[in-house]
């Protein structure tokens, strides 16, 4: 299998070795590189997103979404992101003027933050720390205080409402969505994103195999505490578009939109990616034991693999998204403190019996 | 736990609720995915397979005899049953030179289309069947006060659509149609 970190040497070595640059400068360079292409990795999965909601929504609902701006519909996403670019930005009277700026730019950094933790390919994460799978719960979570900042400094009460019903909402799911996490790290005994992936590499390694009922119900919880992380239907609380006029950005106009738009789309992928990476083997292909068919799965390159399983994951939160209606907050915590949070404690204390016992397939 | 539900049975049925749910969207996903969608294509089929059920209220009409006269005796029940003072009538007490008793004479009835919330409380205030709503919905002008109508003065004879007053083409679910004319 293509090993990306081949890339990232030669190019390292063209810089120091044949440049005869110094450390410092390569590494600059090399970051800003890298952001760059983070920023443009980041717009483009957005754009793909917006098309596809449109898509797959008007399909569920028996309708034919965006067909007139260019072929199928396919301009469509520009001619808005065009029309959001060119939007006036102006102030609420009163509005706390710093925070409503800084919100969105929060918003975006926890977003952006835990997109970079997304492995690719092998040798292609970008953020692969020892304890990646913390670092990434504790990024994805700087959203919140964005969506919090945003409804507090819009002077105007239905924000704050809104703002707090979503906080309320997010930080009770994020209980669930970490013991997930750790359930997963209990199995493969690393924290580390490279190191999760390389776990799953096996035959039958994917960890939805390997730890069988505990993971699998950990995939599960996983996905509908993330799709309530990412503020998505059946959960859109924060949004609720047509009840809260929605909710924490009403007040926001042109990127400022844009920016809480963008990262709800993207947040949406990263639940997929993070679920697609821990759960189902991220760019490790599927491996049966079967020599030939290894063979073959091998040269199907990794990003591949990590993109279609993201995308299939995306493709079933919006399926859950269009079919479900909306949930009452107290709904919301109920699910969550009730039933989820609870079933992912038991869920742990089972996988550590299992993994203690040898139980798993190894 | 107030519907009498058990903490299990409140989750076993919670799941096989949201499971038909998802049943019944999968498969209007893949039900002939290319074509059988119920979104018509306006405004290219707006002559061609345009079908407008009868009973969509579009605007309020007179409704005529078979010589062309209306039925409205200016009773104003309606105009005192629109919540929206949409409908404004004038008239003036005349005496029938035939029979010498005194009627209402309808001056003008005046109906504003713009403040028209489409409730048809008007239609059913109505004892003598003098109005009622067709199904004709191209109402969109440039100006406010083209909305304002008098419907004593008009003849209405069907909009500008063919036999739209019928409910246009046949209804046909899921046949998404580009077809101009
Ligand atoms: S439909 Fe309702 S609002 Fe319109 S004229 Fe009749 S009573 Fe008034
Ligand atoms: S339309 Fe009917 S209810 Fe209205 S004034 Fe005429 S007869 Fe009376």
């Amino acid at each position: 299998m293509f090993d990306f970190s081949q890339v990232t040497t030669w190019f390292h070595d063209l810089l120091t070795l044949t440049c005869g640059l110094g450390d410092f400068w390569a590494i600059l360079i090399e970051c800003v590189l890298v952001g760059a292409a983070v920023l443009g990795a980041y717009s483009v999965i957005a754009m793909i997103l917006i098309f596809m909601e449109r898509k797959v929504c008007a399909y569920f609902q028996c309708r034919i979404g965006p067909v007139r701006v260019g072929p199928w519909g396919l301009l469509q996403v520009v001619a808005d992101v065009l029309k959001m670019l060119i939007k006036e930005i102006f102030f609420v009277d009163k509005a706390d003027k710093l925070l409503y700026i800084v919100a969105p730019f929060l918003v975006i950094f926890g977003s952006v933050g835990a997109f970079c933790f997304l492995p690719w390919n092998r040798g292609a994460q970008i953020l692969d720390f020892n304890v990646g799978v913390f670092l990434l719960t504790a990024i994805s979570s700087i959203g919140v205080v964005g969506i919090f900042l945003a409804g507090w400094s819009s002077n105007n009460k239905y924000s704050v409402v809104s703002a707090m019903r979503s906080a309320v909402q997010m930080i009770s799911y994020e209980m669930s969505l970490c013991l997930c996490l750790i359930t997963a790290v209990i199995l493969t005994g690393t924290m580390q994103v490279s190191g999760i992936v390389e776990a799953q590499s096996g035959p039958w390694g994917w960890l939805i195999v390997q730890g069988h009922v505990p993971a699998l119900i950990a995939f599960v919880v996983f996905l509908i505490a993330g799709n309530a992380e990412a503020n998505r239907g059946p959960f859109d609380m924060a949004e609720a578009e047509s009840e809260l006029t929605a909710g924490h950005h009403t007040e926001y106009s042109g990127m400022g939109f844009g920016f809480f738009y963008l990262a709800e789309f993207l947040n949406l992928f990263i639940i997929a990616g993070i679920a697609a990476t821990v759960f189902l083997g991220g760019w490790a292909p599927i491996q049966i034991g079967v020599e030939a068919f290894d063979e073959v799965m091998q040269y199907i390159p990794g990003i591949v693999w990590f993109m279609g399983k993201a995308f299939l994951l995306v493709w079933l939160l919006m399926w859950i998204k269009w079919t479900f209606p909306r949930l009452r907050i107290d709904q919301i915590l109920k699910l969550e403190w009730k039933y989820l949070m609870p079933m992912a404690l038991v869920n742990l204390v089972l996988m550590t019996v299992i993994v203690a016992l040898g139980l798993y397939i190894k | 736990m107030e519907n009498n539900k058990s903490y299990f049975g409140e989750l076993g049925r919670g799941i096989k609720t949201l499971a038909t749910g998802m049943k019944v969207t999968i498969g209007e996903y893949f039900k002939d995915y290319w074509t059988n969608k119920s979104t018509e294509q306006y405004p290219e089929n707006r002559k061609t397979t345009l079908h407008v059920a009868k009973r969509h209220r579009g605007r309020l009409v007179f409704k005529r005899n078979e010589d062309g006269a209306y039925r409205c005796t200016a009773c104003t029940l309606c105009e005192k049953a629109c919540p929206n003072g949409t409908i404004k009538i004038t008239a003036h007490m005349a005496e029938d030179p035939e029979t010498g008793k005194k009627k209402k004479v309808l001056d003008d009835y005046q109906y504003d289309l713009g403040d028209c919330m489409f409730c048809q409380l008007c239609t059913n205030a109505c004892n003598f069947d003098a109005i009622g709503f067709t199904n004709d919905f191209e109402n969109a002008t440039f100006d406010r006060d083209a909305l304002v109508l008098h419907l004593d003065k008009e003849v209405y004879q069907g909009g500008s659509l063919p036999n739209i007053q019928d409910g246009g083409a046949e209804w046909q679910v899921g046949k998404f149609n580009t077809k101009k004319k």
